[in-house]
């Protein structure tokens, strides 16, 4: 197959920017200011644990052999030890980890879904009131800082109407069997609507944008005066003719707005202390608890350059237009 | 993209004006040059317009402190914090810090990127390869993650938004320039100059980038929208420079303070309101910007 090659190209190249962030990371980290000791042990952990994270981390040694232990650990998934929580760092992150994507995804569905049909229908009310008033606001909202429109709808919907709970994943006192009974129970979707509520219209503008170009694009096309002289009705011709083609880009741009929402994630999440990744970042870089911090962060980049990568090759499979070469 | 941008022999700034070609024809840009012009008088005359100092802790004429005033009390325009500072005097002063910001920032991502897509586009080879491998490598880089551990360790101050954005928002910037810059390359004039022996720095600087200018400019005015987002969200983090009054510190304010508990909107509304504004006047005048540069588009 020839087109496995540009793609194996891409997949190494996005590997070496892997590594590249990784080695940022740690040199980041390495020369803040404090000891070289801070980035992996906290003073009040026992002589035990220290000599141990020392052996791990190899910290009584030169930089560069750190750099080589830190990159083999990181390799067997060996993250450090938090300092506020007392535990692997990894165990945490596997743990904040659903909290985020669920987060993330259910947002960012609403919003595609919303976007959408929005942008076909603007598109085809082209030059209408409507359209011409709508657009600055789609404008508006992108905007808008995340954190803002949070907090507008905390004190609206939670603490003027009630509707929803202030934060958290699910109210005090309540016990699930399995991580998959809190995720459908009412408890937890009534926290989850208000920062998904947030995403969502933050996010909605992108892909609302795309389709409305897109669209307006494609109707130009021939098949698509075609499919008019034949007589066809506006409707069959926005919506089998026009949509299918304008939809390509937009779909493909759903994996870079994963990419991008994991970082607007940070501060939503600090907004209505949802506990996901974003969050737990700027917990750990505020206390300090350095292992943390850098576990979060680098799980953050491995989402965000993963998306990369699928969205290079949904951009390369899925769109007949971009040559292999 | 007109090739007589290049070719008029006119002096240099009137050639920068011509070649920038701020695209006032455009009813949405001329709303964003009109709120950008606002905003930038708001932020020189602060001082004059504010009545209050923005930090100063303010007491009522019987010497209570005048905390949580609503909107239009004891000479309050827009009320006062839970601390006793003048609402309507933070947001004339934030202005100051959001367009100091907005407008660095968006120097150094545009010309950053700039250099680097003129750089990688005109010599191809191993510098394009280098320099667009270090895009990707800047792609790769959660940007607000990393801006809040360049903050959290750095002394506090606006400027760690500024250089977080030089060191990794380039990338957009950089791209797109380098494309543009490979098809005008092979234009006839630029073969033209290079026949008759006008060294890389000639061609560089009077052929090619008088017409990559607006698309730096786009890029800029994208970026001072994100240089004003991302300080809020740095400022609401509470990783902001405590003594500089700015809309995110306003916000990360009242939120600590249970303004949004207290219903107290008059607080947290105006801050958002005003980037909005500041922010989408950016969007506006990008879209000028495209319209101006891609006019087949028309839209």
């Amino acid at each position: 197959m020839n087109s496995l090659k540009p793609l194996l190209i891409r997949t190494l190249q996005l590997a070496l920017v892997l590594w590249a962030v990784v080695t940022i990371l740690f040199l980041m980290f390495r020369l803040m200011p404090g000891s070289p000791l801070a980035a992996y042990i906290d003073p009040t952990f026992t002589e035990e644990q220290q000599e141990a994270l020392i052996r791990q981390f190899g910290l009584d040694k030169p930089l560069w052999q750190q750099y080589f232990t830190y990159l083999v650990n990181l390799l067997k998934g060996e993250l450090g030890y938090s300092f506020r929580y007392r535990a692997p760092v990894a165990e945490r992150i596997w743990l904040l980890l659903p909290n985020t994507l669920i987060l993330t995804f259910s947002s960012l569905i609403v919003a595609y879904v919303f976007g959408i049909l929005a942008g076909a229908w603007l598109a085809w009310r082209r030059g209408s009131r409507v359209e011409v008033a709508a657009l600055p606001v789609v404008l508006a909202t992108r905007a808008m800082p995340e954190f803002w429109l949070g907090m507008v709808l905390l004190a609206i919907f939670s603490f003027s109407l009630g509707w929803f709970p202030a934060g958290g994943t699910r109210s005090a006192g309540t016990d699930y069997s399995s991580l998959w009974a809190l995720y459908t129970s009412a408890d937890f979707l009534s926290h989850l609507a208000l920062p998904m509520l947030t995403l969502a219209i933050y996010s909605q503008g992108l892909p609302l944008l795309l389709m409305r170009s897109n669209m307006l694009d494609v109707m130009k096309e021939d098949f698509v005066t075609m499919a008019k002289v034949k007589g066809l009705s506006s409707y069959a011709v926005v919506v089998r003719h026009g949509a299918r083609n304008a939809l390509l880009p937009v779909v493909t741009s759903f994996a870079i707005a994963v990419g991008y929402q994991l970082q607007g994630n940070v501060v939503v999440e600090s907004v209505f202390s949802w506990p996901g990744l974003g969050r737990e970042l700027v917990a750990a870089v505020l206390a300090s608890d350095y292992p943390l911090a850098q576990g979060a962060f680098l799980m953050i980049a491995i989402v965000v350059i993963a998306m990369n990568l699928i969205a290079d090759l949904l951009y390369t499979f899925l769109d007949p237009r971009i040559s292999h070469a | 993209m007109p090739e007589t941008v290049a070719d008029t022999h006119e002096s240099g700034v009137a050639r920068i004006f011509a070649a920038i070609r701020l695209p006032v024809g455009d009813p949405f840009a001329l709303a964003g040059l009109v709120i950008y012009a606002v905003f930038i008088a708001t932020a020189i005359c602060a001082p004059y317009i504010a009545p209050y100092d923005p930090s100063e802790i303010l007491y009522t004429a019987d010497y209570d402190l005048a905390s949580d005033l609503p909107p239009g009390a004891k000479g309050h325009l827009l009320g006062t914090t839970s601390l006793g500072r003048d609402i309507f005097s933070q947001i004339v002063w934030g202005a100051r810090s959001a367009l100091l910001v907005g407008f660095t920032a968006a120097f150094m991502v545009a010309f950053i990127g700039s250099i680097v897509g003129l750089l990688a586009g005109y010599f191809g080879g191993w510098v394009d390869a280098v320099l667009m491998r270090l895009a990707d490598v800047a792609f790769g880089i959660p940007f607000l993650p990393f801006v809040i551990v360049i903050s959290a360790f750095s002394e506090p101050s606006i400027w760690n938004t500024v250089i977080a954005m030089g060191l990794v928002l380039w990338r957009d910037t950089g791209r797109v320039i380098r494309s543009q810059v490979l098809s005008l390359r092979s234009r006839g004039y630029v073969e033209a100059a290079r026949v008759v022996g006008s060294s890389d720095l000639k061609i560089i600087l009077r052929h090619i980038t008088p017409n990559i200018l607006p698309l730096s400019f786009l890029y800029g005015s994208i970026a001072i929208g994100w240089a004003i987002l991302t300080e809020a969200s740095i400022s609401f983090l509470g990783f902001g420079d405590p003594d500089a009054i700015s809309w995110g510190f306003m916000l990360q304010d009242a939120f600590a303070s249970q303004a949004l508990a207290r219903q107290a909107y008059y607080w947290f509304i105006p801050p958002g309101l005003a980037i909005i504004l500041v922010v989408s006047a950016g969007f506006f005048i990008s879209r000028g910007y495209e319209n101006l540069l891609f006019p087949k588009l028309g839209r």
